[in-house]
């Protein structure tokens, strides 16, 4: 798996105590994970930090699933 | 008129972590006064503070409840598990609209606002993370204790500094005498010894800088006391309905039978010499509670250790109680704990609670000049054995806010 994808669970892991066996590129990060809004951009600081990218806020809604958030961030670091 | 009850307490307090060593090192005259961890003080002109030791949140909380709050409302989570385990409430089965929340601080999320100013200033505005504001808000601590435990009741947060416990609790037994609720978890909670937040009390020079001894720098009353400690923790309560209570078999540990509150009008940081507001404050306690003042036996003092506030309390004291100032027994519990703030007052009501319940009045230690102006009977130095039907709690916070809690024994 990508590097973004190990990224964004660990955070899930360890931010949120998510169980790592749900954690999929299919997985929705509200319904299926049980985040909220706040989780959600807590999650996007911690990317944007770790692979100096921006991600913005506009952008948020389209941002359902785990496979979303590392595509989009594998989009813009040009992979 | 409705009769209100305790039946649960949680505490951490730099002498324990639960009210079972809490209680034990007060009546054993330990302090909780030692050398500042939280971040470095060695060119301070205050080494010292009571913080809290081996606090372990993972123990009640989830990672991400310990991730979404700063730490004076993990505090407030931490005691309100331990108040509300001890009175055995079966919260599934409890009516969650009829059990309340009023917590207080004096400062709420200091830790948190100093971490994201720094974020501010060596990163950007951006990356300042989207749980600060609900972690700084001091709201917070009674929302959380809300969220975790699913009460829907009355529930906000009281603001009036060193003073701002004893309202919640005052204001949590007004909420089941308007019947409002039949429960309330109430107190306060501090988190406050930061860089920032001490040196704005050093600069006030409010603090005691005897850094060479720490266990001894706080001496309320002692003629050579030079400022309070500086401390943190929380203390929590949980109030009901007598008639809640008995309906369900609760072990009831003390009664709270009135409360005064008034306002000094009179300085933002210094109390009035003559100490009249606070003389007030404890006749209107004993007033609502429908007794005399002759019948008060123990009042746990606000005694801060700071030259003005002791004299100012003792003055009070004599002028409420005329003669009868000579025959009660006094202590501030603050010279083991130092002094919580937005905390502080809980703390106390446990101490004052507890001093009821099992006949043992807890000392004032570090009672070793006396101070002709503080000639009262402050319990020095050792518990006394002593059965107590009725005890007052004082609290007075920067701004003149005076709160006076009035407990007796329960006696069905």
């Amino acid at each position: 798996m990508s590097k973004v994808f190990e990224f964004v669970k660990t955070l899930l892991v360890e931010n949120m105590q998510i169980d790592e066996s749900k954690i999929n590129m299919d997985a929705n990060i509200i319904e299926d994970l049980g985040a909220d809004s706040l989780d959600i951009m807590d999650i996007v600081n911690d990317i944007e930090k770790e692979f100096n990218v921006t991600i913005p806020q506009d952008q948020y809604e389209n941002l359902r699933t785990v496979g979303d958030v590392v595509n989009f961030v594998e989009d813009k670091l040009g992979k | 008129m409705k009769r209100v009850v305790i039946t649960g307490q949680g505490v951490l307090s730099p002498i324990g972590n639960n009210i079972d060593d809490y209680y034990k090192n007060l009546i054993n005259g330990v302090s909780g006064v030692d050398y500042i961890t939280k971040f470095d003080a060695s060119s301070m002109k205050v080494k010292i503070a009571g913080e809290i030791k081996d606090f372990k949140p993972e123990d009640v909380l989830t990672r991400r409840e310990i991730r979404r709050s700063d730490i004076v409302t993990q505090y407030a989570m931490v005691t309100a598990d331990e108040a509300i385990k001890g009175s055995e409430l079966d919260l599934e089965n409890e009516d969650s609209d009829r059990i309340g929340v009023i917590v207080a601080t004096g400062i709420g999320g200091a830790n948190t606002w100093e971490q994201q100013h720094q974020v501010l200033l060596n990163e950007s505005g951006d990356r300042v993370s989207p749980f600060f504001v609900p972690m700084m808000i001091i709201n917070s601590v009674s929302a959380y204790v809300s969220i975790k435990f699913g009460l829907k009741g009355p529930n906000f947060s009281i603001v009036s500094a060193c003073a701002s416990s004893g309202h919640a609790i005052a204001d949590a037994y007004n909420q089941i005498i308007l019947d409002n609720a039949d429960v309330m978890i109430c107190g306060g909670s501090e988190a406050a010894i930061t860089k920032l937040c001490f040196s704005g009390f050093i600069a006030l020079q409010a603090l005691s800088t005897r850094n060479d001894v720490p266990q001894k720098a706080s001496r309320p009353f002692d003629a050579d006391r030079d400022g309070f400690i500086m401390a943190e923790g929380a203390g929590m309560l949980v109030l009901e309905s007598y008639e809640h209570a008995k309906k369900r078999g609760a072990n009831i540990l003390a009664e709270i039978i009135g409360y005064g509150y008034n306002g000094d009008a009179y300085h933002i940081t210094a109390p009035v010499e003559t100490g009249d507001g606070a003389a007030k404050c404890m006749e209107l306690a004993v007033k609502r509670s429908k007794k005399k003042m002759e019948d008060v036996q123990y009042i746990n003092a606000h005694g801060t250790s700071t030259k003005l506030n002791d004299q100012m309390e003792t003055k009070a004291i004599k002028t409420a109680f005329n003669d009868h100032a000579d025959n009660l027994l006094i202590s501030s519990t603050k010279s083991m704990t130092g002094h919580l703030l937005g905390a502080t007052s809980a703390i106390e009501a446990i101490a004052t609670i507890l001093a009821i319940k099992n006949g043992i009045v807890p000392p004032t230690i570090n009672q070793e000049k006396k101070d002709p102006e503080c000639d009262l009977n402050y319990v020095p130095n050792e518990a006394i054995k002593k059965d107590i039907d009725f005890a007052l709690s004082n609290s007075f916070g920067f701004g003149g806010h005076n709160v006076c809690l009035a407990f007796s024994k329960f006696n069905g």
